[in-house]
């Protein structure tokens, strides 16, 4: 290969081996264990290199693979379809943010500085919590860093969470905790499809770190007696921690307003794509409490000033993280989701203070509309009575293998099975009467 | 002269509008009343913006312009791996749609890119089998530790000690105490590799697994790693690659080969995908051998479709679904843009930029090279040591005065095992015209430094502020993680 856009000396090998002294590459690694080299290339990508012209075919071509959807699916479970201004491709694409590093030079990262900080600053205002940090992986990524930052609070090793946890959230924060060896205990869903607060009254608290309870639940039910939950929490010196949609705050009363110690939650739904699963962002927020603070995990952006006395802002409290503390660190987090939080920020300026309430009634009203047309076509009855934010459980008539394949037939996707008869199905600003109205006729021609 | 653009930007919260709104919201026209209970609506309205769409982009368009990432001027940060990210990786966008939880039929051509990818990363790895489930390096650091510790419980044995390097990436030993190891340090020697003897006289039946890198992060390979590998199996350890320092030997030896059993990828540094300003990444945990079988889930299997399996004694999963999927199909544009040949040629093309460096740094006055006769890899530690004692300019200074010449700086002050560390990675991308002008400002600086250290000392004066007041930014009484607590400590606490 004589040439190739991404490497630029492979014309200039000769004059850089002679400033070396060396007169071949091979040299270089002499090293290297004779019979550990590998003479042969790489079968990695397909041998040459691809054009764009060429790479462009090939996406097109697996992209073909996929069914081409007439809607949006009607699937959530932790992962939103919504609508996303097209500011935020324009802005996250600025090439300054884009190919940026962490921001460990502040003087030459101001702005990249300044608009995390604003990340974390809206944040803070839509969950009512005090402090956020500049996001982790995922929200299943943020419980289990707020399990361990509750465990190294206490040190007790027991962890509540409802039956009503989205499943895989409670699959990561086994895994993240599993080598602390910490031990979860669940409380069940009652009868009206909310947390068992009776069993959880019911638990000798002396061993229990930390209770976590999620809002609107996994089966989008809304939970209406957290305020209990806190109380319980606080009277018990257990850290209490709320996983929340964010949407739902445009409605729903805030973490800080119910008095959590922490929050956390996915910024997935605040400007982010479907993405197949990732990249999203891990939201995990506190109360300026330095007993909390101090134990937080992950990058915090804090406001300051510089030399001349004009504002500036840096990274704080490093002390806390890997590169500085090593084994002692509250986490080994390092790469986290930056550009995700900024695309937060960017969406949270766009929607503002009007926005992201009339957004979150419009969530509230066509979900609703699509429960009262399933029902009024009689496919079968709501599993909950209790109130619902953007999902619902809904108990068909019929199994819902045979319905959901049928939708596929037609180019719609259904709901996530949870039972035989069951699935939950979420209903978003971008689903709209017209989708809404396919997808229930659709059902009433299989069921 | 490079000077950055400076705007006396406010916070966004501090835009004065009223009644604005930067996105018109869809509506249908729904009779449905809000039947939650007023007891759990929200009591107070966000204290958020109320701007227009001009006013945002313009707000974030400045803050932009205040920003410096590998598109804007070489990144030569050690052990960060900041080479260009090439632009066909943006059209990959028709894939954002699709849901994780969609049907795995309807699905089949992410499911088929996934598959590709792990087929390729473990062959230019030397591995069995990848997880892409990890989203960035210390996830996958993470995985990798918790697979050793399941590995040593089904063999009904506790081992609680976890082997690092002293030259470690600071990940390592967190992601080992996450996984409840206590970790015991390995000293390097004096040519800046793993003492053999040191290896030999800690190594035990408690001992779980080593984490080393190799390259090491002095960017010297570590080549006693066959017998290095030969004590860890001894006493049945397990031989843990972190895969941050592979861009120096891409191509030319695998992990696989020198004898590890688990190796993490950062996708991020090695297989072209952006940083983002700190993230997100992309990462992948690979396994070889007995290893596979505790790889996290779901991993892509091949029948007569592609689908998602469970590893038999997998230790579970790290992210809630696919890993940052998006950044796989950057990273396998990336792939495909390079194909097998240049793929190959990326440890050779990174390590030849690295030495070029060191031959034209070679004998400037006051940095160090510790083993000054070995080649180095992907990155280059020189030590500013003689620098700080001669003229009292130090490593951050150094790192500084870079900035004001339109260089970002190097990593400083690591690895632990040199002082005044200036930690340099140029990657294969930079031009070697822009390595020659990276050469002459650090010379440049250095000259300085003996002439008139304050000129270094007060750098940097072209980046749009100064240096940062970091007690006023940690000290309890000052500390301002969020406009919400600025807010709070203002005389009225006015609300708007």
């Amino acid at each position: 290969m004589d040439n190739h856009p991404w490497l630029p000396n492979i014309s200039r090998i000769q004059d850089m081996l002679r400033e070396i002294g060396v007169e071949e590459i091979d040299e270089l690694f002499q090293d290297v264990p004779e019979d550990l080299i590998l003479r042969r290339e790489l079968k990695v990508g397909y041998d040459s290199p691809l054009s764009e012209e060429e790479i462009r075919w090939r996406l097109g071509q697996v992209a073909e693979r996929n069914l081409k959807l007439k809607y949006p699916p009607f699937l959530g479970a932790g992962a939103y379809p919504h609508s996303i201004p097209s500011v935020i491709k324009f802005i996250l694409s600025r090439s300054e943010f884009y190919t940026a590093y962490t921001p460990y030079q502040p003087e030459v990262n101001q702005g990249l500085l300044q608009a995390l900080f604003e990340y974390q600053s809206l944040m803070a205002e839509l969950l009512e919590m005090d402090v956020v940090n500049s996001s982790h992986y995922d929200w299943g990524g943020s419980l289990a860093e707020a399990v361990l930052m509750a465990h190294r609070i206490n040190g007790r090793r027991k962890v509540v969470v409802p039956e009503s946890i989205n499943p895989l959230h409670e699959q990561v924060l086994r895994t993240w905790i599993s080598g602390k060896e910490l031990e979860v205990v669940k409380v069940p869903t009652g009868k009206d499809g909310k947390v068992d607060l009776d069993f959880l009254s019911s638990l000798n608290p002396d061993e229990i770190s930390s209770v976590y309870v999620q809002q609107p639940n996994f089966f989008g039910v809304v939970e209406t007696e957290l305020e209990y939950v806190t109380e319980w929490a606080r009277k018990n010196n257990v850290v209490s921690i709320v996983g929340v949609s964010p949407l739902s705050l445009g409605l729903i009363k805030s973490p800080g307003e119910l008095g959590f110690d922490i929050a956390v939650g996915d910024g997935q739904e605040l400007g982010i794509p479907l993405n197949f699963g990732g990249p999203y962002s891990g939201i995990l927020a506190t109360r300026m409490d330095m007993k909390l603070v101090r134990q937080m995990p992950g990058r915090i952006v804090g406001m300051t000033q510089d030399v001349n006395g004009k504002r500036g802002f840096t990274l704080i409290l490093q002390t806390r993280e890997q590169f500085a503390r090593r084994e002692k660190a509250t986490s080994n987090i390092t790469t986290n989701e930056a550009l995700m939080a900024l695309a937060n920020a960017v969406y949270l300026s766009l929607l503002g203070r009007n926005g992201i309430k009339e957004l979150a009634i419009e969530i509230y009203k066509r979900s609703h509309y699509a429960l009262k047309r399933m029902e009024d076509e009689e496919l079968g009855t709501r599993k909950w009575e209790s109130d619902f934010f953007e999902e619902f459980t809904f108990v068909f008539r019929s199994d819902y293998d045979r319905i959901h394949s049928e939708l596929l037939k037609r180019g719609i996707h259904g709901g996530l099975k949870l039972g035989p008869r069951e699935a939950l199905f979420c209903v978003t600003e971008v689903h709209t009467k017209r989708a809404i109205d396919d997808l229930v006729n659709a059902i009433k021609e299989v069921v | 002269m490079w000077r950055q653009a400076y705007w006396d930007e406010p916070l966004i919260t501090e835009y004065k509008g009223k009644g604005r709104q930067g996105f018109l919201v869809p509506k249908e026209n729904i009779e449905a009343e809000i039947k939650l209970p007023e007891k759990i609506r929200r009591g107070r309205e966000p204290e958020l913006p109320e701007v227009s769409e001009l006013e945002v982009v313009r707000h974030f368009i400045r803050l932009s312009q205040m920003s410096f990432g590998v598109d804007t001027g070489m990144m030569p940060l050690g052990s960060c791996t900041m080479k260009y990210n090439p632009k066909i990786e943006e059209e990959t966008g028709v894939f954002e749609r699709t849901h994780p939880l969609q049907d795995q039929d309807t699905v089949q051509g992410n499911l088929e890119v996934m598959y590709e990818m792990q087929r390729w990363l473990a062959e230019a790895t030397g591995m069995d089998e990848c997880s892409l489930q990890v989203p960035a390096g210390s996830a996958g650091e993470l995985a990798g530790v918790l697979m050793i510790r399941k590995y040593h419980r089904e063999q009904n044995r506790r081992r609680g000690e976890m082997l690092v390097a002293d030259s470690a990436h600071g990940t390592n030993p967190a992601s080992a105490a996450m996984a409840g190891f206590s970790v015991i340090y390995i000293k390097s020697n004096q040519e800046g590799l793993v003492d053999l003897d040191v290896l030999k006289g800690t190594i035990s039946e408690n001992v779980a697994g080593f984490m080393l890198t190799n390259p090491n992060t002095l960017g010297l390979f570590e080549e006693n790693i066959k017998e290095i590998a030969d004590l860890v199996h001894s006493v049945d350890g397990v031989l843990y690659y972190d895969g941050a320092n592979l861009n120096g030997i891409l191509g030319i030896v695998r992990p696989g080969d020198m004898g590890f059993d688990i190796v993490h990828l950062n996708l991020h540094k090695t297989f072209g995908v952006p940083h983002g300003g700190g993230g997100p990444g992309a990462g992948a945990v690979c396994a070889k051998g007995k290893m596979v079988e505790y790889l996290p889930y779901p991993v892509v299997v091949k029948g007569d479709r592609y689908s998602l399996v469970k590893p038999e004694r997998s230790i579970g999963k790290i992210s809630v679904f696919n890993g940052n999927f998006g950044n796989l199909m950057r990273s396998y544009a990336y792939i495909l843009g390079l194909g097998g040949k240049g793929v190959s040629m990326i440890g050779k093309m990174s390590t030849l930029a690295t030495n070029y460096l060191i031959a034209k740094l070679r004998g400037v006055k006051g940095l160090e090279l510790m083993a000054p006769h070995r080649f180095r890899k992907h990155e280059v530690v020189f030590s500013a040591k003689k620098l700080a004692e001669e003229t009292g300019v130090t490593a951050f200074d150094v790192a500084k005065a870079l900035l004001d010449r339109g260089f970002y700086a190097p990593t400083i002050y690591f690895p632990p095992n040199v002082e005044e560390a200036l930690m340099i990675e140029p990657t294969e991308t930079e031009p070697v015209e822009v390595l020659d002008q990276f050469a002459e400002a650090i010379k440049e600086i250095v000259e300085k430094a003996y002439i008139n250290p304050s000129a270094i000392t007060s750098t940097p004066q072209n980046t749009a502020v100064g240096r940062l007041d970091q007690v006023k930014a940690n000290h309890p009484s000052t500390v301002t993680p969020t406009y919400r607590v600025l807010r709070s400590r203002l005389p009225n606490q006015g609300r708007k």
